[in-house]
């Protein structure tokens, strides 16, 4: 932004300070994050900055704390991860699929009763979760399903639709209707359009929604807490038991792999975002 | 139109009955579409939130345990000591708890409602127990004997007070209030108010949450909405790249750096702002959920801004300019009124986010930076009292859903944008 050359000096002035602001709250959003990744490579136990790492000597990086999260003995971070990832991928393909159903029904102009049922299928996402804990908590106890990987899906599920719902709306919203009724005309039933047509064009917000869905399932604590067994812990529930008892440096070998992964998913949803705006025909 | 000449379809019917037909099939076909997910909501999450309130105001456990006490006393007026009757059925089912060996919960439920009573109910099951009581004779005579306390109304009122089967004990429990003897509704007394505590501190936190996520969101927002392309995309990462990143690793980093030994307090002794001794403590207090929570929830912040900024035309600012005012006028007259949605989204979305949050403030509050959500997960794990865990959580939820409500009335819940 440069400024023009007749601006006055005041507006000069003002205009540094307000990068200098801005400069400032980019850093406090962006530096937590790189705080961890030099500190999970520290030869050391402790979660300060050796003064060898001040330094940067090599001897003071090690990669001993990514080894004893593959390899430790009394290592929960396997079975964690496997459990987060089936949870994960279960739940995302059923919000993907009731999401996706239910967006198609709400996009369409004959839906009748729309704003209730939109606030009623978007209010996982609204209320807070510790009451989403503890009201899904009294249905999974009930129906037995309470410590059961089944029982974590479904919470993730009722969690993940509404990104899912907002998202294909949202794709929805932009969606030229009259190539369905082409389709149909043309002899092609109601499933064949859907798979043919609508979904092809609808794919990057299913798949966006998809990746809330799988962020939200991967990352959420609350309602396992309160879910899960022995036997159902995943990545986030070991994380928070870890930095409840205490701050060891494999967590930051975990988080960092952790922050890794969700670099990635950013830069897909960035991608998928800018297609689907392209195909929506929005150019900015 | 008159009726001889109305358009007929191909079939014979009336145009307008055929088009209704057709109208009310494409109804079908929609709701049938949002059915599936409905239903599985209203299953699993809208009913047993309905649920918890059942729970929360449930008192069925001593109005099952006392039923013929409760079906004598209501001949009593409650002025003076309970006719023989009340004694005998009270007794009686007194015996059959007794044998059941369930008495102990009587004991305590009661205890909740009059101080002694489970002491005094320990002597009458001693007595039950080793069958000193002579039903041929007086029951009220021989109970009255047991303790001095079962002469006196006030205990005999505190059973009668617990028949309905249905109570809002834990609801006045929650506002540190509770029922008295004369059935009034009384404040506990001052030192005793902890909830009241909580309620009031959530609600500071989550304001000045949001103050602080506005403070530092709007100018990046517009930042962001009036850079050219390229460099705003970069930018951009800043906010989105905390957005996906995993809570728990956002708190963690908030837990190294505001540490004792910390990077934020280097950099203070660094420049010399406090001495390399007296380090404060950033952590386990309001400080550290003010930081982390503000830094968290930030990006909910920047997006519904960024969305509505990049909406606004800058030749409006440039209107304004041309029209004599300054720069500060121009944005305060033209540029600022034009983002009061975004402002009015993202400042309710992070306010209900905040209002909520358990995760952070559990792990870096300490004592003073725990909220209700913390209260209510206390209550769901440590003392196992469910009912009144559900109606904190109901308080709460009301509280949410009342904002929820003016959101949607100022902008439209389908207006929520996502990335």
């Amino acid at each position: 932004m440069a400024l023009p050359s007749y601006t006055e000096t005041r507006y000069r002035i003002w205009h540094y300070v307000y990068i200098a602001i801005c400069s400032f709250v980019f850093f406090f959003l962006i530096a937590p994050l790189f705080v961890i990744f030099p500190l999970s490579f520290n030869a050391e136990e402790f979660l300060v900055f050796s003064e060898g790492m001040k330094n940067l000597d090599p001897d003071a990086f090690s990669l001993r704390w990514y080894k004893d999260m593959i390899y430790g003995t009394k290592n929960p971070w396997g079975l964690a991860a496997k459990n987060s990832f089936i949870i994960a991928i279960f739940a995302t393909i059923g919000s993907i699929i009731l999401g996706t159903l239910a967006a198609l029904g709400l996009s369409s102009r004959h839906m009748p009763y729309k704003g209730i049922i939109m606030a009623t299928l978007i209010s996982p996402m609204i209320v807070p979760l510790i009451i989403s804990g503890v009201a899904i908590f009294f249905f999974m106890a009930k129906v037995g399903l309470a410590a059961t990987h089944t029982g974590i899906i479904f919470a993730h599920i009722i969690l993940g639709t509404p990104f899912v719902v907002i998202t294909v709306t949202a794709t929805l919203s932009g969606f030229d209707h009259s190539v369905t009724r082409a389709a149909a005309s043309l002899g092609s039933n109601p499933v064949n359009t859907f798979m043919k047509i609508t979904l092809p064009l609808i794919l990057p917000g299913v798949i966006s929604g998809g990746l809330f869905a799988f962020v939200t399932s991967f990352d959420e604590v609350v309602v396992v807490l309160f879910l899960a067994g022995l036997d159902n812990t995943t990545i986030p529930v070991q994380m928070w038991t870890g930095l409840r008892e205490q701050l060891s440096p494999t967590i930051l070998a975990v988080a960092t792999c952790l922050i890794i992964l969700s670099t990635l998913i950013l830069i897909s949803a960035e991608l998928l975002r800018r297609r689907s705006e392209r195909l929506r025909g929005i150019n900015r | 139109m008159s009726s001889e000449n109305k358009i007929l379809t191909t079939d014979g019917l009336p145009l307008e009955v055929s088009l209704k037909k057709a109208e009310k099939r494409n109804k079908i076909k929609a709701f049938l579409l949002v059915a599936p997910l409905l239903l599985f909501l209203l299953i699993t999450y809208i009913f047993p939130i309905g649920e918890m309130f059942t729970r929360s105001i449930d008192d069925r456990m001593i109005t099952n345990m006392l039923p013929k006490t409760f079906e004598s006393m209501k001949k009593w007026d409650g002025k003076e000591l309970p006719p023989e009757e009340v004694y005998r059925s009270f007794y009686e089912d007194y015996k059959i708890l007794a044998e059941k060996k369930v008495h102990g919960k009587l004991g305590q439920r009661l205890n909740k409602e009059k101080n002694g009573f489970n002491s005094i109910l320990k002597r009458l099951f001693r007595k039950v127990k080793s069958n000193q009581i002579d039903e041929s004779k007086s029951i009220k005579e021989q109970i009255i004997k047991i303790h001095k306390h079962y002469r006196n109304v006030d205990y005999w009122r505190a059973i009668k007070r617990t028949a309905p089967p249905y109570t809002m004990n834990k609801y006045l429990k929650g506002m540190d209030m509770y029922l008295d003897e004369d059935g009034n509704v009384t404040q506990v007394s001052e030192d005793r108010r902890i909830h009241r505590i909580l309620w009031l501190r959530t609600l500071e936190i989550a304001l000045f949450v949001t103050i602080f996520c506005f403070l530092m969101g709007y100018p990046i927002a517009h930042l962001l909405a009036t850079l050219p392309m390229k460099y705003s995309n970069l930018l951009m990462i800043c906010v989105l790249l905390p957005f996906w990143t995993s809570l728990l690793v956002r708190t963690a980093s908030w837990m190294i750096l505001l540490q004792q030994q910390g990077l934020v307090n280097d950099f203070f002794v660094m420049i010399g702002l406090v001495a390399d001794d007296s380090r404060p403590e950033m952590m386990y207090n309001k400080v550290g959920t003010y930081v982390a929570m503000t830094q968290i929830l930030l990006p909910f912040m920047v997006l519904p801004l960024y969305s509505v900024m990049k909406t606004i035309s800058p030749s409006l600012m440039r209107a304004g300019k041309s029209l004599g005012g300054t720069p500060f006028v121009a944005f305060w007259k033209v540029y600022f009124p034009l983002t009061i949605p975004g402002i009015g989204a993202g400042c309710l979305l992070v306010f209900i986010l905040a209002i909520g949050y358990y995760i952070t403030p559990a792990l870096v509050g300490g004592a003073s930076g725990t909220l209700i959500s913390n209260q209510i997960a206390f209550h769901m794990k440590q003392t196992l009292d469910w009912s009144f865990a559900s109606a904190m959580g109901l308080m709460l939820l009301t509280g949410v859903l009342v904002i929820y409500w003016i959101y949607n009335k100022l902008v439209g819940v389908d207006n929520i944008k996502l990335g």
